[in-house]
């Protein structure tokens, strides 16, 4: 069966002046039509790397590409020419940036942003195309949208810029919308506003959806599945219901117990996971969170662990994940 | 929480910061960022102070400390109004209150070695002398879980974690009885946070602190306070202790910043309803008339945009829960 869009072991380094940061070290997934996969994982675990290895957009030097393959409707896309990425890129695929403030470009208006890749990828005049971006404004719930074409991006809030760049993303109809920290910048109504935006989005569109982000609740409501990165690896992968309900790694485990329980009557001490992210600058031989991980054994520090399938499409990079799957609490803590 | 007494006891505090413009500078308005709050912080609890970016938590912080001079109330720290006090006063009175800041890549000086940032305090309050005040350092770093040798060491050889415990260490110093934290562990990852919130909860504990603890992130506050005030456009909306403030919301903006927090767990999401609050939050230089949660409340009326609301206790004598909206009996 072909995936729409399928990530086959990709490798990508940094070379600096500091050495070779190994930022995304083998990372493979799936996305099929109308899915949406999560990506979670903290700074520098390799999550936004991955994804813009895919786009494209890795800046080279001092990054590269080493190996691997991203299939988009079984196109390789990271042998493609500049150009026939392209084409491919803002219209069979989409982006969609942490930062709305910086990611509009200040001096040119709000229509000329949207209007450009509609003109490019489909071919539309400078009539059709105002046209299409007003009714992206429509669809992404800003008011009056034709007029508002020709406003500049600072006479828009965070959230209204936030919906500017959804517009632009979904204006030529992508099959896949990467989003990555879309609501990071934003305060917890706005962003409730954004994820119920794109969700009705996804299911009236029918696109599939990436979410990349460091909250592991936030895509709890919103993906089908659920890919968990550290230290530029996989670490867990599994159907969204069955990550949180049964976690199959320890860093996933720690990262739940690391979380206050909002409506909780009895607070329990949060477990802290002690230590810090991994020096990406050294290849790692051990498994990168045994440092951190209470349950490391010998075996942890002499073999990485690579994905074992351990339940009905899910996968955990651990040598103790079914200790991992009965444990109740971190640690013991 | 009522026969407890008050370290701090903050009446009618605003806040303005006004706006000049044109070749003589003349003002033309004012941001409010601050506009008439008053609350009291008891002796040994933790504060916790949520709201969106700009409705003024972090000013009323900094006003309490008096490193933004109110423009109007009082603030009553044990026995001392800080808002009378002269400069020589106010600096001799700041060795009790210390504040944890946001951004630890920020807030420590790049060029000063970790063992002088900690005993800044230390010789600006004239406390201890040369080996005294060395070993005192070395303990303070002991204390947040750093290792005692790293007193030579600058703070880019430290990760964010580490630099937010040199933060308070520093903070802790001078042995202050009142620490205002203002958003200590936004900029940190999730696995680091708890580090982070776990070391304040037990320094409380062992050093009998009282905190001011100001963040967005609601579990977060609900995990390290006691009671929890609100604050939406330069005034606090509501204000009771914590489980009855999370349980049983009275003001509709709180209702909708709680159910817009996404919860680690895919079935209850699934069948949560959420309150989506439309728009923006209005500008602080030109706050909406009455109440000004009024232009994205669904239950506005017209007493709403005439009326400022007056904040009352809605609650009992045992927990007292004060809310300023004018249908809050609704929602009770």
């Amino acid at each position: 069966m072909t995936h729409l869009l399928e990530v086959q072991d990709l490798v990508t380094k940094f070379y600096t002046e500091d050495g070779i940061v190994h930022a995304v070290n083998g990372i493979s997934y799936t996305l099929d039509e109308g899915e949406s996969l999560g990506i979670v994982g903290e700074s520098g675990s390799g999550k936004s790397v991955g994804v813009l290895s895919v786009m494209g957009l890795i800046p080279s030097p001092p990054g590269k590409i080493e190996s691997g393959k991203a299939l988009l409707n079984g196109r390789d896309l990271l042998h493609l020419s500049k150009g026939e990425l392209q084409n491919v890129r803002g219209k069979e695929i989409a982006m969609i940036f942490q930062d709305p403030m910086t990611s509009l470009n200040p001096v040119l208006t709000i229509g000329k942003q949207l209007t450009e890749a509609v003109k490019l990828h489909l071919g539309m005049d400078s009539e059709a195309a105002n046209k299409r971006a007003a009714e992206m404004m429509h669809l992404v719930g800003l008011p009056n949208a034709a007029d508002r074409l020709n406003d500049y991006p600072h006479q828009f809030s965070g959230g209204q810029r936030q919906r500017i760049m959804i517009a632009m993303g979904l204006s030529c109809n992508p099959s896949v919308l990467i989003a990555d920290e879309p609501t990071t910048a934003l305060d917890v109504t706005i962003q409730a506003q954004i994820v119920e935006l794109i969700k009705q989005l996804q299911e009236k569109l029918g696109m599939a959806l990436i979410w990349i982000t460091h909250d592991l609740a936030l895509v709890a409501g919103m993906v089908d599945k659920v890919a968990v990165m550290y230290g530029g690896y996989i670490v867990e992968f599994a159907p969204v219901e069955d990550l949180y309900k049964q976690p199959n790694h320890p860093y996933t485990l720690g990262l739940l117990h690391a979380m206050p329980k909002i409506d909780a009557k009895e607070q329990t001490r949060l477990a802290s996971i002690e230590g810090m992210p991994p020096d990406l600058r050294l290849e790692l031989l051990q498994c990168p969170f045994a440092p951190r991980c209470p349950y490391a054994i010998d075996k942890c520090w002499q073999e990485n662990p690579s994905l074992i399938a351990t339940g009905p499409n899910r996968y955990s990079a651990c040598w103790r994940w079914e200790d991992i799957k009965e444990e109740k609490t971190f640690g013991g803590a | 929480m009522n026969n407890q007494e008050a370290l701090i006891e903050v009446k009618n505090l605003k806040k303005h910061f006004p706006i000049m413009r044109g070749v003589f500078r003349k003002q033309v308005g004012a941001v409010k960022a601050v506009d008439g709050v008053s609350f009291k912080i008891y002796k040994g609890e933790t504060l916790g102070m949520v709201g969106e970016s700009g409705c003024g938590k972090s000013t009323t912080g900094r006003s309490i400390l008096q490193l933004l001079k109110p423009t109007e109330g009082t603030v009553r720290f044990k026995d001392m109004d800080l808002t009378s006090l002269s400069a020589a006063e106010l600096r001799k009175a700041r060795r009790h209150m210390q504040m944890i800041f946001q951004d630890p890549y920020a807030s420590l000086n790049p060029r000063m070695t970790v063992g002088s940032i900690v005993s800044e305090p230390l010789e600006i309050h004239n406390i201890g002398k040369g080996a005294e005040r060395k070993e005192r350092v070395k303990d303070l770093l002991k204390i947040v879980g750093l290792n005692p040798y790293f007193v030579n060491r600058y703070p880019h050889e430290f990760s964010g974690g580490q630099r937010q415990r040199i933060g308070v260490a520093r903070s802790l110093a001078t042995n202050p009885d009142f620490i205002v934290a203002d958003e200590p562990i936004s900029a940190l990852d999730v696995s680091i946070q708890a580090q982070v919130v776990n070391l304040m909860d037990d320094l409380k504990s062992e050093l009998g602190l009282t905190y001011l603890f100001i963040a967005h992130d609601l579990s977060m506050v609900r995990y390290i306070s006691d009671r929890v005030a609100v604050m939406y456009l330069g005034k606090i909306v509501e204000l009771s202790d914590k489980d009855e403030l999370y349980d049983h919301p009275l003001h509709p903006y709180t209702q909708a910043l709680l159910s817009a927090i996404p919860l680690p767990d895919p079935e209850r999401e699934a069948t949560r309803q959420r309150i989506v609050l439309e728009g923006d939050v209005p500008s602080p230089s030109d706050p909406p008339s009455g109440c000004h949660f009024h232009t994205r409340c669904s239950y506005t009326t017209d007493i709403c945009k005439e009326a400022d609301p007056e904040f009352r206790d809605l609650g009992t004598t045992a927990t007292p829960h004060w809310v300023a909206c004018h249908h809050a009996e609704k929602f009770s």
